[in-house]
């Protein structure tokens, strides 16, 4: 019938028409009321064959009751009638049959001889083995094992890592524990949120107010299991846990007290510029600061009284002042856009202002050399002039630096560009004439500088130092700086040390002597380095970063050849304030004092004392 | 010159580690029965030191073992046994195929079995080793021997472990070797000394398991089988070492006396059960008596420490911890665990006579002295006993002496249950209730010791926070001159003439003390920015270590501090 299941029918007559099902549309209530109402509900059945319920007669229940009880369907069956025998009980006096016993029931049987002589092979051969004696043995299982102790050391005890013990439940596992000890709402949320490695404990604390009422811990199987895991299939290895007194770790190095003097505390603030001052310089002399800066101006001040002296407006952002090394003359070079701008400031004594007079008028007759379409020299006029411009060199491509020679004549100027050979010019002021060095890109060039004793000019691109001999006219020394972008470097007044700044918050420092990578990499800044500088007559360097910070080290240089520079640092200098996300854009020393000015973002620029 | 070219993988550690399938072949064995064998063995597996080179150049994840290890398998006579056992199974299998039941029986009863006494001794060559890695095999059996017979294991292995941990807790008990108790959401842990040796386990609450089945009994029963071996021979020899029979046997004189009572059992099985009971002390080879009276007299030898004369006397001071005090158990207190706690420590114990076979005295006795119930009420007090709920015992163990009752009273807000097993150094957090029982330790009387420490930790935290707090202020100070500077500035760019004022100068107090901290804190920062990188990340990370310590002991102090608040404010609004 359970063909019919799933249609209104349960089969066909013998027309072939559909024998249709009796409707049926009881549901389960309908049926709990008939059970409770109908007194026939209980001897009510289903016929499976129709469909239709049939209510059992008395002798219907009674039929199925007697099959229940295992009885005879009938009522009036007998199951115990006497039984017919065929043949009687006694025994009579002449057998049934008389047949002779046959001869088989006397000899031996082959075949049992067949299955025993094949057990008993088996037993010989060990393949069937006696039943073992049933007794229980464990009560005497157990014996002193220990009784006889060797002290044989085996290799494999030594090299026997035992498991770590299970670490010894807290106060967080107590079914009791102090309150504070119990997850607060985030706490639990947290827990739950975190994976289950990461947990720091792998249930949750709680209290019980009595031991009564403490439930099993639903993990306890896992855990012993997960502890079993462990220490079959756990790799073990030897750690050496280092123990170590972190104060040991810190390097012993000279006290700064010992090392004064340096800079320690800002002293003064020279204000008046309205946009970042990105370049600062100060005179040979010591006595004035020149700074310009993104507002179009350039500033003299006097150190002493941090008055502004000067003010020339240049008309445009100044990238890059320098003051002309030469104690004899007073010049100061001026990078902006694609010029450079030679002023005489008149800040010094008449003699001095004459001579460098002089030096700037005597080549009048112009003579055209080799690299003379780059450049174009010019005398300013007018209104320029009365400001103190006295010569313009007007360059192809914005120029980014100027850098003096020690003796002030020769002047290096720097237009990084990728694509071009023409990054770097050297002009020579007296003769008025330019030439460009390099014949072959090696690199965006990001700084020069001259030699400060021997001829020879630092070129640093974006990740080296080139060193050329200006006599030879070739390459001396590559240096690699091992960081991403170089942003400044500084020559060490000896001459045989440079520092990189670069903008991966590093600062390298080259021994020329020793190689060609750096012999100390600090990482001192937060963010990438700005500014380096030496000081000229102190064993002192700083470095200027983006974090606001002037960090100013003690670095003795040795004239021993086998003694390394000792680099320790010396005061961490604050006050500029990041704009912009950009804090010191500059720092010299000054020439004579161990004084540093700084120029920042700010629009100020810093004497630290 | 030349000569063979050397090939990779030959020699080193490639040559070393073996992988584990290799291994699996090595020996022809299944994985079950590898693991077996490994988990019998004690073999694990070793993490190489280059991984890369050990695994022939591949970077896949697998587990290496020690190719001495499985060599040394490979003479291991279970491995035979092993191979057996799948001769067996196939031989049964066939007979069941044939119907033929007789050869069925003969193969049962001859089932192949091994003995693991060799392994045990090879593993642990001396006692000592057996003992101190006794911890897991407690653990085990405890669990294995509160398993009920449903068929995930053999109730043969059940009997056994029920057997052995209560010859394990007679021997505690006698020897009065256990030291702490601790009352977890877990179980509760026990930590005994046995001859010298600190050895701990944990027991569930005896509930009915409701089986995971993400769990491998396979592996579990493994390792209980190795367990129960184990624990019988160490229980073996410890009850040796006490002069004690093994296996168990109930003193005579409390036999007999107990003989009377004996109507609901069989013998065979009260014996068991009576020793499980745990309340009558072991039969010894030597009487004990003797033994007591030729107790040593202490000769203070030069070399020891006055120090260590004194531990132990305190220590011999604990196991006497109950003597003399009479227990009463009520039905709903955890039996077996307060009845061994209280045996270890010299107590007397009973309970109601229903509750369990073993028990000694009635509710009704006079001498009764502590009458432990766990419910918050009872009816039917008798005047001269303490009605205590069970915590007290627990409490009383871990703090090495009696507590005053009468935190522990029935219906009574215990407090708080510590892990005896927290060692608090400096800078720690240590909860208010542990100084108190230290405090109590040392004799001293518990009034108002809670304020003080109070101010104690707060004086802490301020010393934390106070290096932060002067950098700050420096540089608000300058911040400060700065804005007054601006100011003046503008004042004077806008054409005004400048308010002059001359105001007093006030004199700055120069901290001399704090100016010196500073300067070296300074040092020490310019100092630590000169570490190497190597140096300078250990450095970082202990000392972030340090800091987090700092951090959690504040956190959980904080969390204290505003629950006592919180409850002091209540307690007045109730008073209100």
């Amino acid at each position: 019938m359970e063909w019919y299941k799933d249609f209104p029918h349960i089969g066909y007559d013998l027309d072939g028409k559909k024998i249709y099902k009796p409707i049926r549309n009881k549901d389960e209530l309908d049926d709990f009321l008939d059970k409770m109402e109908n007194p026939d509900y209980w001897r009510t059945v289903q016929d499976k064959q129709t469909g239709s319920d049939v209510v059992l007669s008395d002798e219907q229940v009674e039929l199925v009751k007697r099959l229940q009880r295992g009885q005879f369907g009938d009522v009036n069956f007998n199951e115990y009638q006497p039984q017919v025998e065929f043949f009687t009980q006694e025994v009579m006096l002449h057998p049934v049959t008389n047949r002779p016993a046959d001869k088989r029931s006397f000899i031996p049987s082959l075949l049992e001889k067949d299955k025993v002589s094949k057990l008993v092979h088996a037993i010989k051969m060990g393949w069937i083995k006696p039943r073992r004696d049933s007794r229980d043995d464990s009560r005497g299982r157990y014996y002193d094992l220990w009784a006889s102790e060797d002290t044989s050391n085996l290799a494999r005890h030594r090299m026997h890592l035992p498991a770590p013990k299970i670490p010894l439940p807290g106060h967080h596992e107590s079914y009791n524990p102090p309150p504070e000890y119990l997850f607060t709402d985030e706490e639990r949320a947290l827990w739950e949120q975190q994976d289950p490695v990461d947990r720091k404990f792998p249930f949750v604390p709680r209290s019980f107010s009595s031991l009564r009422l403490v439930p099993a811990f639903p993990r306890f199987i896992h855990e012993r299991f997960e502890r079993c895991l462990d220490l079959y299939l756990c790799p073990r290895q030897r750690k050496m846990r280092v123990n170590v007194n972190p104060e040991d770790l810190i390097p012993k190095l000279p006290k700064p007290k010992d090392l004064q003097p340096f800079p320690t505390t800002q002293s003064l603030v020279y204000r008046g510029h309205s946009g970042l001052v990105r370049s600062i310089s100060v005179s040979p002399s010591g006595q004035w600061l020149a700074s310009g800066s993104d507002d179009g101006s350039v500033r003299f001040w006097e150190i002493c009284s941090s008055r502004c002296l000067k003010t020339v407006q240049v008309g445009g952002a100044v990238k890059s002042v320098a003051w002309n090394p030469n104690p004899s003359v007073c010049l100061l070079a001026v990078a902006l856009d694609s010029a450079v701008l030679i002023l005489s400031p008149a800040l010094a004594d008449r003699q001095v202002v004459l001579s460098s007079d002089r030096l700037l008028s005597a080549p009048q007759e112009a003579e055209p050399i080799e690299g003379d379409g780059l450049v174009n020299w010019s005398d300013t006029e007018g209104e320029e002039l009365n400001q103190g411009i006295r010569l313009k060199i007007q360059h192809p491509k914005a120029v980014q630096q100027v850098a003096w020679h020690t003796k002030g004549d020769y002047l290096a100027s720097v237009m990084p560009d990728h694509s071009s050979h023409l990054q770097v010019l050297i002009h020579q002021v007296s003769r008025r004439r330019s030439q460009n060095p390099f014949r072959k890109n090696k690199g965006l060039v990001q700084s020069v500088s001259f030699h400060p004793i021997r001829p020879y000019f630092f070129v640093a691109t974006q990740r080296s130092v080139r060193i050329y001999n200006l006599v030879k006219q070739d390459l001396t020394k590559k240096l690699h700086a091992n960081s991403k972008w170089i942003s400044s470097m500084a020559v060490h007044p000896g001459g045989d040390h440079v520092i990189c700044g670069s903008y991966d918050c590093k600062l390298s420092w080259f021994d020329l002597d020793l190689s060609t990578k750096p012999y100390r990499m600090l990482r001192h800044h937060r963010k990438a380095v700005r500014s380096v500088a030496y000081h000229r007559l102190y064993p002192l360097f700083a470095s200027a970063a983006d974090d606001g910070s002037i960090i100013v080290c003690h670095g003795t240089v040795y004239n021993d050849l086998l003694q390394n520079p000792l680099i320790v640092p010396v005061k961490v200098l604050r006050g500029h304030v990041i704009t912009h996300e950009l804090g010191v854009l500059d720092v010299t020393f000054h020439p004579t004092q161990p004084w540093i000015f700084s120029s920042g973002a700010d629009a100020t620029i810093r004497l630290f004392t | 010159m030349g000569g063979l070219q050397k090939k990779k993988f030959e020699r080193g550690s490639a040559a070393n580690y073996i992988t584990r399938n290799k291994a699996r072949r090595k020996l022809q064995l299944s994985l079950p029965d590898f693991r077996r064998l490994c988990i019998l063995k004690g073999i694990y597996p070793h993490e190489p030191k280059h991984k890369k080179k050990v695994n022939k150049g591949s970077t896949a994840a697998r587990t290496f073992y020690l190719l001495k290890d499985i060599r040394f398998l490979l003479h291991e006579p279970i491995v035979g046994k092993f191979r057996d056992y799948k001769v067996f199974v196939r031989r049964l299998k066939k007979a069941y195929g044939k119907t033929e039941w007789s050869a069925v029986e003969r193969l049962r009863e001859n089932k192949p079995t091994y003995k693991l006494d060799h392994i045990i001794k090879e593993r642990y060559p001396s006692f000592i080793d057996a003992l101190r890695d006794i911890d897991d095999a407690l653990c085990m059996c405890f669990l294995f021997s509160t398993f009920a017979r449903t068929g995930k294991c053999h109730v043969q292995t059940i009997q056994l472990c029920r057997r052995l941990t209560v010859e394990w807790m007679n021997y505690v008990i006698t020897s009065s070797a256990l030291r702490k108790v601790f009352i977890s959401i877990k179980g509760i842990y026990y930590q005994a000394e046995v001859m010298g040796q600190l050895i701990t386990w944990v027991v569930p609450y005896q509930f009915s398991h409701d089986h995971p089945t993400d769990v491998d009994y396979r592996v579990m029963a493994t390792f209980t089988e190795l367990y129960t071996t184990l624990l019988g021979f160490v229980n073996f020899r410890l009850y040796h070492s006490l002069n004690l029979i093994y296996p168990p046997k109930m003193d005579s004189k409390v036999e007999m006396d107990q003989m009377e009572d004996d109507d609901y059992a069989m013998t065979s099985e009260s014996n068991s059960e009576k020793l499980s009971a745990l309340s009558a002390s072991l039969a010894r080879a030597v009487s004990s008596a003797e033994e007591e009276e030729a107790e040593l007299d202490q000769f203070p030898v030069e070399g020891e420490d006055i120090e260590q004369m004194e531990a132990k006397e305190k220590e011999q001071k604990q196991q006497k911890l109950f003597k003399g005090l009479k227990f009463f158990l009520n039905r709903e207190a955890p039996r077996e665990s307060l009845a061994f706690v209280i045996r270890c420590f010299g107590g007397e114990v009973s309970w109601d006579k229903s509750l369990c076979i073993g028990s000694t005295y009635e509710v009704t006795d006079e001498t009764i002295t502590h009458h432990i119930a766990d419910r918050p009420n009872i009816e039917k007090q008798y005047i001269n006993r303490y009605y205590i709920q069970p915590q007290w015992v627990y409490d009383c163990v871990n703090a090495k002496m009696l507590l005053p009752v009468e935190d522990y009273f029935l219906g009574v807000n215990l407090p708080p249950h510590l892990s005896p097993f927290v060692e608090e150094k400096e800078g720690d957090y240590v909860p208010p209730e542990k100084l108190k029982i230290m405090a109590l330790q040392r004799g001293e009387k518990p009034a108002n010791e809670e304020e003080e420490e109070d101010e104690e930790e707060g004086e802490e935290e301020e010393e934390e926070e106070g290096d932060e707090e002067e950098e700050e202020e420096e540089d608000e100070e300058e911040e400060a001159e700065e804005k007054n500077l601006k100011m003046m500035e503008e004042q004077r760019s806008q054409g005004k003439s400048l308010q002059v004022k001359v105001t007093p100068g006030k004199v700055k107090a120069e901290n001399s003390a704090r100016l010196e901290e500073e300067e070296k804190a300074e040092e020490k920062r310019l100092a630590i920015m000169m570490m190497k990188k190597k140096e300078k990340y250990l450095y970082d990370k202990i000392m972030f270590g340090k800091k987090r310590k700092v951090r959690e002991a504040n956190k959980l102090a904080a969390k204290r501090k505003a629950h006592d608040d919180a409850e002091k404010s209540k307690k007045k609004k109730a008073k209100k």
